[in-house]
């Protein structure tokens, strides 16, 4: 077996693709949270709520009405993004001009709501999400038998996030997004409709949180507490990438998720709480972050 | 005035200590402690968010830190019951010291992210460290003795106690918002930049503020390990982060007795709500929206607002 610093190539790797995938999952969701707080200006505490929601409704659409994976894996983004549209109308959108520590705990209290109801309906114990049957089985790869969902995971959420990147970045309604995180009142005296504008990012950005709740249910089980458990991971995964750029909060959750698993190998203690101390490094070294710009 | 209370203030106040003379003799002691621990842990946390503008979303490390080592040093050292709570308090400052210091390198939201993330690593060291023990906590702690010979096994000898330390936190708070050093505070929570340019050291100011805060927090925490007789992971969790943030918001930012208000309240509805499990969420859910789209000042900022005076 190949050795590298005195640890197996093999299990190493093992433990950095399953790394990988929870890495997907912090870059999909971090990913939203760039996006949000670039044109709303609030950190979107019910990110990880409606990262569950994602996967209790594609749950439910499954076990109560019979809709499979492949479908909910559309719908269900639609359905919790419509929540989100909604919810930027009737509260966020209220809260611009004040302190941005009220969406922060606006959006606290929602997550509160929106896991303590789940919470009632589905119990805290998990409920199993069947892997479909077109992503069944496993290669073998030499070091580490992939089962064949993880790979899809792990790249479906790749294209995902590049696709976004590029949609910000090189299509006009990227451009005009952009123009408007710099200078919303210019942009709507072009004629672009921003409050519009807003509620849209705010509800696609939501949808990519349920999309990666889709992809996350059949992984771990469907649980009304996977979301606040990942999003405290998230925000420092937000604070160490820094919030000022899309590619760079992708490559910081890719990045960690590896990083997570490859401490769970070298040293299983530390697994929990690498990524913190990654964060307390990086504050002190580099306060804005590793892809922010200083403010 | 005295103190510079001004004379609603003092009024207020006597009916307060008025509150916590009677009240035992209507409802069960112990719920009342609890009520007076959250209700400093929640007067601490408002010392940040009221009059420094920083909102600590991590503030349950402290007073969870506080409580297991309070616990600790009741149960294995057998120390008495100031010193344990003390410790408490010097340990929750020794944290807040740290993790001020890296926190407030951030302004606003992120440093509320980086309290929260600290908060949760806090909460994993927790779970491995020996001496907290892990899922099952600290548990059957007992009751020390106040100075070593004051028996604190009955409920109401450990009520006056709990009272005494409540005022004590209180007054020193409140002694400290009206001092110069909180009026540099309240400078730095209405314009940072200005209080720079006038030759503040702002980051100086906030890590002091940080501190102090984090050291009343961890001895209610203590407070409360020493009645309960348990310290446990709960204590540490998001979850209790998150509670004191809506109890303080809920009873007033930035007023003197709001977040005794707010503790009351908050306590009362969990005690009710308590026998249908997680609609305690859902209510405390219901109740942050309501208040930051609604009343955002608060049950004793509205108050104070509609009768002009300051509470």
């Amino acid at each position: 077996m190949l050795m590298v610093l005195g640890y197996n190539i093999g299990p190493l790797l093992a433990q950095g693709m399953l790394g990988l995938i929870n890495g997907a999952f912090y870059a999909l969701l971090s990913l939203g949270l760039a996006v949000i707080f670039g044109l709303l200006n609030i950190i979107n505490f019910a990110h990880g709520a409606l990262f569950m929601l994602g996967a209790v409704v594609s749950w439910m659409l499954l076990n109560w009405i019979g809709i499979g994976y492949w479908p909910s894996l559309i719908i269900a983004p639609l359905i919790v993004g419509a929540f989100g549209v909604l919810l930027e109308k009737v509260f966020i959108s209220k809260l611009y001009k004040l302190d941005h520590l009220y969406g922060l705990l606006l959006t606290f209290g929602v997550a509160l709501i929106v896991e303590g109801l789940a919470r009632n309906q589905f119990g805290s114990s998990g409920m199993a999400y069947a892997v479909p049957d077109s992503l069944r089985g496993a290669t073998k790869l030499g070091f580490m038998i992939m089962p064949t969902y993880r790979a899809w995971v792990v790249v479906a959420s790749f294209v995902v996030c590049i696709s976004t990147w590029l949609i910000l970045e090189k299509t006009p309604i990227g451009a005009t997004l952009r123009a408007a995180t710099e200078n919303a009142a210019l942009v709507q005296s072009f004629g672009v409709n921003v409050p519009r504008l807003v509620t849209l990012t705010y509800g696609a950005g939501v949808a990519l949180a349920a999309f990666a709740g889709v992809m996350a249910a059949p992984v771990y089980s469907v649980n009304p507490n996977m979301g606040s458990n990942v999003i405290i991971v998230v925000f420092a995964v937000v604070v160490i990438g820094g919030m000022g750029s899309i590619l760079g909060s992708i490559l910081t959750g890719f990045g960690l998720g590896l990083l997570e698993g490859f401490t769970k190998y070298i040293y299983p203690e530390g697994s929990g709480v690498v990524v913190f101390v990654l964060m307390i490094i990086v504050l002190l070294l580099r306060p804005a972050g590793l892809f922010g710009k200083v403010s | 005035m005295i103190w510079s209370f001004s004379r609603p203030q003092l009024l207020a106040l006597v009916v307060m200590l008025a509150v916590i003379g009677i009240a035992p003799a209507f409802v069960y002691p112990v719920f009342l402690m609890k009520v007076m621990c959250f209700a400093l842990f929640a007067c601490a946390f408002n010392l940040l968010i009221g009059y420094v503008g920083l909102l600590s979303f991590g503030h349950a490390a402290y007073f969870g830190m506080g409580a297991y080592v309070s616990a600790y040093a009741a149960k294995s050292w057998g120390l008495s019951a100031e010193i344990c709570v003390l410790l408490g308090g010097l340990v929750g400052a020794g944290l807040g010291v740290v993790f001020g210091a890296i926190a407030i390198r951030r302004q606003g939201i992120y440093f509320s992210m980086i309290t929260l993330a600290l908060a949760q690593f806090t909460y994993f060291l927790c779970t491995q460290l020996p001496f907290t023990g892990g899922e099952d906590g600290i548990q059957q702690v007992p009751r020390a003795a106040l100075l070593g010979f004051i028996s604190m096994k009955p409920d109401m000898a450990i009520y006056w106690m709990t009272a005494g330390v409540f005022l004590i936190g209180f007054l020193a708070i409140f002694r400290i918002i009206h001092s110069p050093f909180g009026q540099v505070l309240k400078a730095i929570r209405e314009n940072e930049p200005r209080a720079i340019s006038l030759g503040y050291r702002v980051d100086d100011y906030k890590l002091i503020a940080f501190t102090l805060s984090t050291f009343v927090a961890g001895c209610a925490g203590g407070m409360k390990s020493l009645v309960f007789g348990i310290a446990s992971l709960t204590d540490v969790t998001w979850q209790a982060s998150g509670e004191i943030v809506l109890t303080t918001l809920l009873g007033g930012l930035g007023t003197i007795f709001g977040p005794v208000i707010g503790a009351v309240i908050t306590n009362t509805l969990e005690f009710y709500l308590a026998p249908f499990g997680s609609w305690v969420t859902v209510t405390q859910g219901v109740i942050f929206v309501l208040c930051v789209m609604l009343f955002r000042r608060g049950v004793v900022g509205e108050i104070a607002a509609k009768t002009k005076v300051s509470l």
